[in-house]
């Protein structure tokens, strides 16, 4: 029985168009004229407990309007949705009782109060049980590592440790399901890691499902076996993410230093991609050439300093699926 | 060819003003509520009242006096400044090639005139033209009593505008030095009854009347409506005007003296 | 932790925010004192001038003066969150967070900020009270106790209701909201005078649009034995405060359809 399931999930925008320049503005005054936009046309997928699941797109494609549908603050046009067998928007606080949001760019904390306080009065809107607070509390802090903190007003904390506080608050109730809206967004380099360490630490061990919405692919890469990409307001692909990576891109792309200059460096099974001086990166297809064959083929014919393998970057194969289906930035 | 670029801003500020629409309509609202209230209420009064020193068509016009030109009263700080202060970009008031009190006054006087041209026509016609033409004459707002006293409200309200900016400088520098848009909390608790805004302070207990007179506010809004109906004329109107400029003096040289330290300050530390 | 434990929980924290900075805090509990009396002392200049307004004496609208201010201050005290409904909520987003928490939007924005500073407008309230029940000389009943604090208990219905859709306006607009600060700060300055002072339009208005004449002018007519002026039977007076309780009714039902409205349409 999965734990969220969505269907038809659809969602329309009226907005208001106003012609350019004074005599549209005057004309605004008497007669507003509407556009329809589709945010969402038709949406299903499902989630089973437990599973961590990377929602990705371009901007605007949609996927915002999904996480505030599933939260329960908005509304669809049509389609049906439900979580843990409650419909989101109809029975709110029963629903949102059960999961925990953290929205990248806002934060849940009350500004002036320390940290400590802000736990304090979220364990009271929460009606969680005071000792199984402290203990899930305690447990939190101990792996966000915010002990130090908990005695500090919000406004005084940098962004990451900002982050760290605003993940232990959502979970603070234990939820079954944590939705993250672009967590890592602002993030410099150690506390990415460290937010992703967490997540896929949480979702293994709890098995708190987790939906994550992001820009970053490397997000993506550490986090989510399952992917759901929305493009246009539409489902273009749900699987993992690696099938869609051999479907999208399935070159391999095989980097080569070599010794001394050299004209002639074409090899059978691959193409050369791009040159630098005396690195050249080759692309080849893996289900055609083997990987070794060419280094063979390479290391027989020349003197090389460094070979790599590598796949194409995520954002590449991103870019590119983004590109066969048309999503584009709305 | 050269209108073209001056046409097209024109076209934009229309265009911005007609988005504004309905916060100045919100504003004139609320300000023919107030009116409309306290006329009310004082021809309640009135109704019993023995002589007084103004009578009732006087305190009417006084009354939509009051709101039309509610723009020209130094209720906070300059919104910019305070801004600023807050921020700790002060400091760049001083990078300005200008002597920054006279700055200060002049942006302040900018604000309350442009801020009341506005207000003052919509209040003026419904007061002054429509309510006599709907039957309601005897409570419109009337004109000067007579040419002198219109040529005397005139220099008299002009003073306003110099007293009210003086006031707000001195504000300025207030919220400059404490560094918190808050230092200027007390502006209205001394503006509202002091100037004549809650009570015509003509209306006030007699033994009160000199130091109602001689204080700084009363330059704000009750000695120019009186010598606008003729209440203050001839040597009275003068003594008022002189009150005024007194208090603008003194506010100035004040300003100056104490923004000369507070600047000194800024300018070491930043901010 | 049931919802009148979590208000409390609400106000200390915002008490203990405000306490941050002791001198601003008593600076503004003082000016907004010295405001409301300065207003208070105008009123009784009037009357020193004039003896009387339309046969009511200062003490009686003392009175009046009393009720409404100390009326309206628990309202602007409690319903701070919907004062600032539009910029601090509609404009921000944050009304989204209310949502996502576990307890009705309403007790949550009533926990929003306690305005411990605008009980200097409650104090003032209460002294004109006490000013106008020292020189009155009414012969007290528990009943006409009463009927004083249930006409404060309509009139703060009545302003929080007037809030209430002033809040419920911001998911339309958040411009120009500053229009209903004539129905509360006018409301005080009207309501603080017997009505039959106006012209009979504006009283129809303040009895039957927005009924601060019902929370107010009937029930203290009634206390203070002036129905003849009035034109109220007593028990029409004791009554009316329900007015005041009908427009808060409404008020919450313009409220949710407000609030329908946002969830289908998004921050």
């Amino acid at each position: 029985m999965a734990q969220i399931h969505v269907e038809n999930l659809s969602k329309t925008y009226r907005v208001g168009v106003r012609d350019p320049g004074l005599g549209g503005a005057l004309r605004g005054l008497f007669h507003r004229r509407y556009r329809e936009i589709a945010a969402l046309s038709d949406v299903s997928f499902s989630l089973e407990r437990g599973e961590l699941l990377g929602f990705i797109g371009p901007n605007g494609a949609g996927k915002s309007t999904t996480i505030k549908i599933l939260s329960g603050i908005l509304r669809p046009t049509s389609g049906h949705c439900d979580v843990d067998g409650l419909v989101p928007w109809q029975q709110r606080i029963a629903h949102v009782a059960r999961i925990g949001v953290v929205f990248g760019q806002r934060t849940q904390l009350w500004w002036d109060l320390p940290i400590g306080e802000s736990f304090a009065l979220l364990r009271d809107i929460y009606r969680v049980d005071p000792s199984k607070f402290a203990t899930r509390k305690a447990r939190l802090v101990d792996m966000l590592k915010i002990s130090s903190l908990l005695d500090t007003p919000m406004r005084q904390l940098s962004l990451g440790q900002r982050m760290r506080c605003e993940i232990a608050a959502a979970l603070l109730h234990a939820p079954s399901i944590l939705f993250l809206d672009e967590p890592t967004i602002g993030l410099d380099a150690v506390s990415k890691l460290a937010l992703r360490d967490f997540v896929k630490d949480l979702n293994r061990t709890d098995g708190v499902t987790v939906i994550l919405t992001t820009h970053d692919m490397h997000d993506i890469e550490a986090l989510a076996k399952r992917v759901i990409i929305i493009g246009n307001g539409k489902l273009l692909r749900d699987s993992s993410f690696e099938s869609m990576r051999s479907e999208v891109l399935g070159e391999r792309r095989l980097i080569v230093d070599f010794a001394g200059d050299s004209d002639d460096v074409a090899i059978a099974g691959a193409s050369i991609r791009a040159r630098d001086g005396r690195s050249v990166e080759y692309v080849f297809d893996p289900l055609r050439t083997a990987a070794h064959t060419l280094i063979s083929r390479i290391a027989a014919a020349h003197d090389v300093v460094d070979i790599r393998v590598e796949d194409p970057k995520i954002e590449e194969v991103i870019a590119r699926f983004y590109a066969l289906h048309g999503a584009v930035e709305s | 060819m050269t209108a073209l670029p001056y046409l097209a801003i024109l076209r934009a500020r229309f265009v911005l003003m007609l988005q504004y629409r309905a916060a100045a309509f919100a504003g004139f609202a609320t300000q023919c509520w107030w009116g409309g209230i306290k006329i009310m209420v004082m021809a309640a009064f009135y109704a019993s009242a023995a002589r007084q020193p103004i009578d009732l068509a006087q305190v009417i016009t006084y009354t939509w006096l009051g709101q039309g030109l509610l723009g020209l009263l130094p209720w906070q700080a300059d919104a910019e400044i305070s801004e600023a202060v807050e921020t700790g970009n002060v400091a760049y008031e001083r990078l300005r090639p200008v002597d920054t009190h006279t700055l200060w006054l002049a942006r302040a006087v900018a604000a309350r005139a442009a801020n009341t041209s506005l207000r003052v026509v919509p209040m003026f016609v419904a007061a002054a033209i429509v309510l006599p033409l709907i039957g309601l004459g005897a409570w419109r707002w009337r004109m000067p009593s007579s040419p002198q006293a219109g040529a005397l409200f005139a220099i008299s309200i002009a003073l306003t505008v110099l007293l009210s900016s003086a006031f707000t400088v001195l504000l300025n520098i207030a919220v400059t030095a404490l560094k918190t848009r808050r230092a200027a909390n007390l502006a209205p608790v001394l503006v509202s009854p002091l100037s004549g805004m809650i009570v015509p302070l003509v209306l006030m207990p007699a033994w009160l009347q000199p130091f109602l007179f001689w204080q700084p506010f009363a330059g704000l809004v009750d000695i120019p409506y009186r010598i606008y109906f003729a209440n203050l004329t001839g040597l009275a109107a003068l003594a008022g005007i002189a009150a005024q400029t007194l208090w603008i003096v003194l506010f100035i040289l004040a300003g100056r003296a104490w923004m000369a330290r507070v600047m000194a300050r800024v300018d070491m530390q930043g901010s | 932790m049931n919802s009148l434990s979590l208000y409390l929980s609400f106000i200390r924290n915002c008490l203990r925010a405000q306490m941050l900075y002791p001198t601003a805090f008593l600076l503004r509990f003082g000016s907004q004192f010295v405001i409301t009396i300065t207003e208070f002392g105008g009123l009784y200049a009037l009357f020193v001038r004039f003896n009387h307004i339309r046969g009511w004496t200062f003490a009686e609208i003392a009175m009046f003066y009393g009720v409404v201010s100390v009326a309206f201050a628990l309202a602007d005290t409690t319903c701070r969150g919907f004062d600032m409904f539009g910029p601090q909520f509609v404009k921000t987003g944050d009304f989204d967070r209310v949502l996502l928490r576990p307890r009705p939007a309403t007790l949550q924005l009533m926990g929003f900020e306690f305005g411990f500073t605008s009980l200097g407008r409650v104090l003032q309230g209460a002294i004109a009270l006490v000013i106008a029940i020292a020189l009155l000389h009414i012969d007290w009943s528990l009943a006409k106790v009463f009927l004083v604090v249930w006409a404060m208990t309509g009139g703060f219905a009545l302003f929080f209701g007037i809030l209430l859709l002033q809040a419920t306006l911001s998911f339309w607009t958040v411009e120009s909201l500053e229009i209903v600060n004539t129905l509360t700060y006018g409301g005080i300055e009207a309501a603080q005078y017997p009505l039959d002072i106006y012209a009979n339009w504006f009283r129809k208005f303040l009895t039957f649009v927005v009924p601060l004449g019902c929370v107010i002018y009937f029930p203290i007519a009634t206390v203070l034995g002036r129905n003849d002026v009035a034109g109220v039977a007593p028990w029409i007076g004791a009554a009316a405060p329900l007015a005041g309780v009908a427009f808060l009714a409404v008020a919450f039902a313009a409220w949710r359809i407000g609030v329908g409205h946002y969830t289908s349409t998004g921050s």
